[in-house]
């Protein structure tokens, strides 16, 4: 197996404090990896230094067999896609509009959307459930509706991988599992390669195949989810003691924190 | 977007423009016929080529430009309220021109006024410091930007008001009538020069107005699209400037168009700037032709400055429209 990531002592820091220490691993296609670990471990940071967003780390990230700084920026967002907690738009853009825009890095038109355009940003968002909402105002709707609108403009981009920024933190618990059984679907049937930053330790457990768990810039424990999820993790982790259960329906594990 | 809505959005602002383009050197305190300026019959023909055509067309070209200067400081600032002179630009024009006339540099130079000169170049210092100052570590942020041109805003009329204070009547006088605004400074060769310009200006921003749309969820966002977002960012902060310092070196700061004609146009036909750039510079245009006629023709044989129009009539049609779109601004 072919990595797609690859990253080798990765270091970096906003200011001279140090936020990522020596990371190294590899993510392979199709995976779906769930990124867990405290506030300020420096999840987002990572997972937007592999997203090509932040430039000027130290050590080594390739992508797809190529430095990522190598990559100029519209041919990596034609292969990764990223989604962030929320979305605010300055200005009164339609739901529809938003999509569209995940076209730009496949620069199809200048002045106008070409067919192949509106039929990806028809197919993404037939696929996300946000046909209804089409021509609504973005900033009028729900969060649950907005959070979907961005993952198909996400998916209008056509990429590769789907990097996300814990995506369900505003939802309610409908609109959480509604997410990711999408992002399950697309996992399985497209082979999309997912990364999601989360602190929803159990829905991750539900969903992810992989389970990297980071604290204070290092790798704490990497693996299968009820491989990571044991009591002595979790106090590595987030310094809590955790009762950890199998689920009554059998996919897996969840936990039940308890100082 | 659909090829027919671009065809039939921006053609119908084009031809509305045009209209008042064509109609407005007819309208005038004296009466011309249009069988007099043909023949070339004066005053008729001085009145009309000389006097009126330069105006309006300067006029036109003075709206459009401050309009889309203004979609694009709001676009790139990602704030409604930006508008053409809210990073020092009108501010640094203005000093300029203070200075100009506080030394009694009141000539004209090869059909040139030395005031705009010194505006211009006053715009254009402005210009770069504000970049240089917003500039940290290869990045231009929104907010040092806003900070930049906001604080220079303000050492600037600071200055201005010393200028203002130690000059003597006759230089005050012109210095107030400067800040309001006039569009009578221009000739054939003003309109001649800046046009190449301003619509070389308009055909770049269309070629990128499709990557502005992602701007509005943030620079992170557009990123994340494939947008280049320091380049883009940096080629319309500077077009937007030049435009914006170009223009006002002639007429001096017009308030109201730069930020009226952009909100007008994003209430009726939506935020996309595939559409927003073109149809503004038309609307622009055509608004501050038509006001400009009002404010010489209103109170004939005085003139009133046209910023006092453009207020005038954009703030209550404008107040109308929020009224009935509210909530999407």
């Amino acid at each position: 197996m072919t990595a797609l990531f690859s990253l080798n002592d990765l270091r970096f820091g906003y200011t001279s404090v140090p936020v990522l220490q020596g990371l190294s691993t590899e993510i392979a296609a199709g995976e779906f990896v769930a990124l867990i670990g405290p506030n300020g471990a420096g999840k987002s940071t990572l997972l937007k230094i592999v997203a090509g967003l932040i430039r000027g780390y130290r050590g080594h990230v390739e992508f797809s067999g190529k430095a990522l700084t190598q990559w100029n920026s519209r041919d990596l967002a034609r292969r990764i896609a990223f989604v962030p907690q929320e979305t605010h738009m300055a200005f009164p853009f339609t739901a529809t509009e938003i999509v569209l825009m995940g076209r730009l890095p496949h620069r199809t038109g200048v002045l106008t959307d070409s067919p192949r355009d509106v039929e990806w940003t028809r197919e993404a968002m037939a696929l996300t459930d946000t046909a209804s909402v089409a021509t609504k105002i973005f900033n009028q709707l729900s969060g649950g509706e907005r959070q979907r609108v961005v993952l198909a403009s996400a998916l209008a981009q056509n990429p590769d991988v789907l990097l996300l920024d814990e995506p369900t933190v505003y939802l309610d618990l409908k609109h959480q599992l509604q997410f990711y059984d999408i992002l399950e679907r697309l996992n399985a049937e497209r082979g999309l390669t997912i990364v999601s930053v989360t602190h929803d330790v159990n829905l991750a457990a539900r969903y992810a195949r992989r389970m990297i768990a980071i604290r204070s810039g290092t790798f704490v424990v990497d693996g299968r989810p009820n491989e990571v999820l044991t009591p002595q993790h979790l106090y590595d982790i987030f310094e809590i003691r955790a009762a950890v259960f199998e689920r009554p329906d059998g996919r897996g594990t969840y936990i039940i924190p308890s100082h | 977007m659909t090829a027919a809505r671009f065809a039939v959005a921006v053609g119908l602002c084009a031809i509305v423009c045009l209209l008042v383009l064509v109609l407005a050197p007819w309208i005038g305190s004296t009466g011309v016929t249009w069988r007099n300026v043909l023949a070339g019959v004066r005053p008729d023909r001085d009145i009309f080529f000389v006097a009126r055509l330069p105006r309006v067309l300067f006029a036109g070209l003075v709206g459009g430009a401050l309009a889309t200067a203004g979609v694009l400081f709001q676009a790139i600032l990602r704030n409604p309220l930006a508008d053409p002179f809210t990073l020092g630009v009108s501010a640094g024009s203005s000093l300029g021109a203070f200075i100009a006339i506080w030394l009694g540099l009141e000539t004209v130079v090869l059909g040139i006024p030395i005031v705009s000169v010194t505006a211009f170049a006053g715009a254009l210092l402005t210009i770069l410091l504000v970049f240089f100052i917003a500039r940290t570590g290869g990045e231009m942020p929104t907010f040092t930007l806003i900070l930049a041109g906001v604080t220079l805003n303000f050492v600037f009329f600071a200055v201005m008001m010393f200028i203002h204070y130690a000059a003597d009547f006759n230089e005050s006088y012109l210095m107030t009538r400067w800040t309001m605004g006039a569009l009578d400074t221009a000739d054939m060769r003003t309109v001649a020069g800046a046009a190449p310009f301003i619509i070389v200006s308009l055909l770049a921003l269309m070629w990128i107005a499709r990557q502005l749309n992602p701007f509005a969820a943030g620079e992170e966002w557009a990123a994340s699209r494939g947008v280049d977002v320091r380049r883009l960012k940096t080629i319309c902060y500077f077009i937007a400037s030049i435009l914006t310092g170009a223009v006002t070196a002639f007429s001096g700061p017009i308030g109201f168009v730069g930020l009226i004609v952009p909100h007008t146009m994003r209430l009726v036909l939506g935020p996309d700037h595939r559409l927003l750039i073109p149809t503004s510079f038309f609307v622009g245009s055509a608004f501050l032709v038509m006001c400009d006629t009002a404010a010489r023709t209103m109170f004939a044989p005085t003139e009133i400055p046209v910023g006092v129009i453009t207020a005038l009539l954009g703030g209550p049609f404008f107040i109308g429209l929020l009224k009935r779109k509210r909530g999407n601004l």
